[in-house]
Formats: C-alpha cells, sequence, structure tokens
C-alpha cells in the first residue's frame, strides 16, 4: 500500500529562476541521488494523495515521482 | 447580439471530493464531511456519492446519518483545504478566460466567447478544463456548456459526475423544457409552489405561461422566470476580480451552550458588532441601520431591525443599538441558541453627515481615532491581539480560529 512520505530535497536555482532538485533524503538518512529530471508537470498523486508539482525522476536506475506540494516535497513510498 | 459561449463549473461534492482526493484510504468508503457536534454544527455539509447511496443528505444532522448508514466515516471540515483548491481550480479556468465569476466556493461561471478562436468550441473548452481538473489537482467537476448562465448552470446539474452538457439555441426546447421548473435557478423554494398552483410545473410550460398572470402573481420576478425559461437571460460573466457592492455587514455564532440572562448576551452581541464594525471600516462603508437574529434552543428564530439616526462604523455603538432592539423586544421565553448582529443600509463612509447639536463631535474624532488603531493592531498582531475586556471571557462563543470569508452566491447583472 503506498504512503505519502515527506522527504528532505537538496535543490538548485538556475540563474533562470528554474527549480532542480538534486538529492532526495530519505526517512533513514539515505540520500539518493537524483540522476535526470525526465519531465515536470502540474499533477495530483492518484495513488497517495494531494497534488503539486510533480517531476518523473530517475533515481538508482529507476523512474520515481518528486511532489513539490507548497514547500514541502514528498514521494509515493511503500510500506 | 453574437450568441455568446458560457460554461458554468461545478465541482462534484466538493469538501466530500478534497477529503478522499486528498486520503485515498477513504475512497472506497461512505465519507461525509460534518460540522463539529461539539460545536453544536453537527450537521452534514458534503457527502460522497457511496454516502449518498446510503440517503445520506447535505443538511441533515449526524445522528440522522449515522442511522441511515451506520458505516459512515465522518471527517471534519478543513475550510483551508477547500480554500485552496476552490483557488487553484479558479487558476485553471483564467487560462481560458478573465471572466470567471464565482457562485459559492465549489461553482464558476465563465464566459469564454473571446477565447474560442484560440481554444476550440465550448464544448472542447469544457473537456479541456474538465480533463485538466481531474489530472492536476484529482477533483471531477461537471460543466454545463450554453449561451446564458441560466443554461449553463441548468446543464452542469444534468450529468454528474465528471461530464459535460451542451444546450444549444437549437437543443433547448427538447433538453430542458421537460425538467421540473424548479430546477432553473431564479424559480426558488416558494416561487415554485405558487407555480404548481397555477398548473405550471416544468421549465417548458413555465416559458409558454401567460406573462399577465406572471406579472400580477410575482411581479417583474416573474416575468423574468419566464424570460430565462425561453433562453433570454443576458446576465453578464463578470470578471474574476469584480467585487459585487456590499449591501450588508453580518457576523452570528451559535453559542457553544445556551445564554439564559441579559448580562451573557451583552458581550457576545459586543463580540459580534465588533467584527461587523471592522469588516465596516475595510469596505469603507457606515450603517444607518442594525439588525439582531436570535435563534432560541427549540430553533424558532426572530429578526429585528432598527434605524440609526447617524451613520455609524464604531463597534460600541451598534453593540449598543443592537442590545437595546433585543433588550425592547425579546421576551426571554426560552434560552438562546444562537445569534446574528447585521449592519444595514449601509452608505459610504465619506458621505458628509448631517450634524446635530446633542452629538459630541469631540468624542466621535476620539472614537474614530481608536478604531483605526486597533484595525492597525490587528492588521499588525493578529485579530486576537486586542480585544474588549468584557469579550476576554466568553467561554461560549464557538471558537473562530478558522474564520474564512466565502464569496458566497452573487448577484446577476444584466448585459446593457
Amino acid at each position: 500500500m503506498a504512503q505519502k512520505v515527506y522527504v528532505k530535497v537538496n535543490a538548485d536555482f538556475s540563474e533562470e529562476g528554474e527549480l532542480r532538485p538534486k538529492t532526495i533524503t530519505w526517512v533513514d538518512g539515505r540520500i539518493y541521488e537524483i540522476v535526470r529530471i525526465l519531465h515536470k508537470v502540474r499533477a495530483a498523486s492518484t495513488k497517495v494523495g494531494g497534488c503539486g508539482i510533480r517531476y518523473t525522476v530517475v533515481i538508482d536506475g529507476k523512474e520515481r515521482f518528486l511532489f513539490r506540494e507548497e514547500d514541502r516535497w514528498f514521494v509515493e513510498g511503500r510500506t | 447580439m453574437e450568441t455568446r459561449t458560457i460554461l458554468h463549473a461545478d465541482l462534484n461534492n466538493f469538501y466530500a471530493s478534497v477529503e478522499c482526493m486528498l486520503n485515498p484510504e477513504l475512497r472506497s468508503k461512505p465519507v461525509a464531511v460534518c460540522g463539529r457536534v461539539e460545536e453544536r454544527h453537527g450537521i452534514v455539509l458534503a457527502k460522497n456519492y457511496i454516502a449518498k447511496a446510503y440517503g445520506v443528505k447535505t443538511g441533515e444532522s449526524v445522528l440522522e446519518a449515522r442511522f441511515k448508514c451506520p458505516d459512515l466515516v465522518m471527517v471534519p471540515p478543513h475550510y483551508r483545504e477547500y480554500m485552496k483548491y476552490s483557488r487553484l481550480v479558479r487558476e485553471i479556468y483564467m487560462d481560458y478566460t478573465d471572466l470567471v465569476e464565482p457562485y459559492g466556493m465549489d461553482e464558476n461561471w465563465l464566459d469564454v466567447t473571446g477565447s474560442t478562436h484560440l481554444f476550440g468550441d465550448g464544448e472542447t473548452i469544457a473537456n479541456t478544463i474538465r480533463e485538466r481538473v481531474k489530472f492536476e489537482l484529482g477533483l471531477t467537476v461537471s460543466v454545463g456548456v450554453s449561451f446564458n448562465k441560466i443554461f449553463a448552470k441548468l446543464g452542469s446539474d444534468m450529468k454528474k459526475p465528471d461530464a459535460v452538457t451542451c444546450i444549444t439555441p437549437e437543443n433547448f426546447c427538447n433538453k430542458i423544457w421537460g425538467l421540473p421548473a424548479e430546477e432553473m435557478l431564479g424559480v426558488g423554494r416558494s416561487a415554485s409552489r405558487e407555480l404548481k398552483r397555477f398548473g405550471i410545473h416544468t421549465i417548458g410550460q413555465l416559458a409558454q405561461a401567460d406573462e399577465r398572470l406572471l406579472s400580477l402573481r410575482f411581479g417583474i420576478n416573474g416575468l423574468r422566470m419566464k424570460q430565462f425559461a425561453n433562453g433570454e437571460d443576458t446576465s453578464k460573466v463578470m470578471p474574476s476580480d469584480y467585487h459585487f457592492p456590499v449591501k450588508s455587514v453580518g457576523n452570528g455564532t451559535t453559542f457553544l451552550t445556551d445564554l439564559h440572562t441579559e448580562a451573557e448576551v451583552k458581550p457576545m452581541i459586543l463580540a459580534l458588532a465588533d467584527n461587523v464594525a471592522a469588516r465596516l471600516r475595510s469596505a469603507h462603508k457606515k450603517a444607518r441601520g442594525i439588525a439582531l437574529m436570535v435563534r432560541c434552543n427549540d430553533l424558532s428564530w426572530r429578526e429585528w431591525q432598527e434605524k440609526l439616526d447617524h451613520p455609524s462604523q464604531n463597534a460600541g455603538e451598534l453593540a449598543g443599538h443592537a442590545f437595546a432592539v433585543f433588550q425592547q423586544n425579546y421576551p426571554w421565553v426560552k434560552p438562546l441558541r444562537a445569534m446574528a448582529v447585521r449592519a444595514i443600509r449601509l452608505e459610504d463612509e465619506d458621505v458628509t453627515e448631517q450634524l446635530s447639536i446633542f452629538r459630541d463631535g469631540e468624542c466621535l474624532r476620539k472614537m474614530e481615532s481608536v478604531d483605526r488603531t486597533v484595525d492597525e493592531i490587528r492588521s499588525r498582531f493578529g485579530q486576537y491581539a486586542i480585544r474588549s475586556a468584557a469579550t476576554m471571557r466568553l467561554d461560549k462563543l464557538a471558537k473562530t480560529d478558522e474564520e474564512i470569508e466565502l464569496t458566497m452566491p452573487s448577484g446577476m447583472l444584466t448585459l446593457a
């Protein structure tokens, strides 16, 4: 079952003001690098609820959704 | 006149949908958003389709709802979330037109006549909006597309959820004339009862009813109803930044426990008048009259009004008049459950006032100066940073920490 997990994110602002997440820190403290950002769109999370700017990112060779919900970031975690 | 393209977008079961969207575990269960029982607001405010299938109705008590559906999941309202999603949905609408007029928190009219060359016809825009709201916000919206506001609203009610209904000048007779008259905006409950007495049950019968009969019985509103039924509504969709002129400013509350004495009533009136006065000042208005509504513990209610000799926007003055109205009229037959104070007969604050030999101008200037200072302190440090001493211990006043200004149904403006 999916669960909403708020995570710490390290991000850069480009000169144009574009926000690019670089790493996420998982609940156990492990830091994962965001290798690529494939897509960015405003979307709702159908699995865990809530909505925001959804980044489709590649982490550890896998595609994942990372949401920016106002000033916080969350991912769709599994329990 | 060019045929207009008007949409009416209605978010389905708005409060309940937001709760289910935020908490997916609720989606498969019967859900109702209910007021807090401990604050004596224990009624159903909204329900999802599963709860509706059990017969749960908006406005009924929590106990009745629980009786109909024992597994009903009741959640308290989260108005800040509803405000947030209402704003986000409006932002989507604003991508298609600046003519977005709210009708409550979950309904909006959009005039897209000037945008069809960019985004496609009304039906295309309606479907785009419907898809976007679902994808971006996880909510569903029903959209009515028509050539006037009345029919667009009717269309959004015809197919739910997540649907588009088009009512055109060519098909409206077939599509809506068979519907009950009370489904049309502008035909209220009592008008509908009265229409039925004359054998007018459907919108089509209203459209073809005798003008003299309607005029005699309902006055100008009778003729308006007939025009609406014939698709001749010319009211405009107002721009999103338009504010309808303020006609009255009111504030009311249901007490946590009933009131039994005047000593309890007086500070309550002051607290309500304080809020009214502050909003009057922020709207740059003064009141020439005051209205007081009381609801007894058997739910019966009364309202009285009084004209003021001098326009006012001062809490103490307004409260004084309201309390005097209360003392003159309320016979204390029953304890009080709820109360509302309303400033009426509003006029602009800068209208020159006739001086009176009996009014102390110096005192008035001092009161206005105090009011301005209080407003400034509240704007910087919050609503409760400064309060009248008499209202400091109001333990019977329901908590108002979620006070939110809602845009309630607006008036209708007619095209010039």
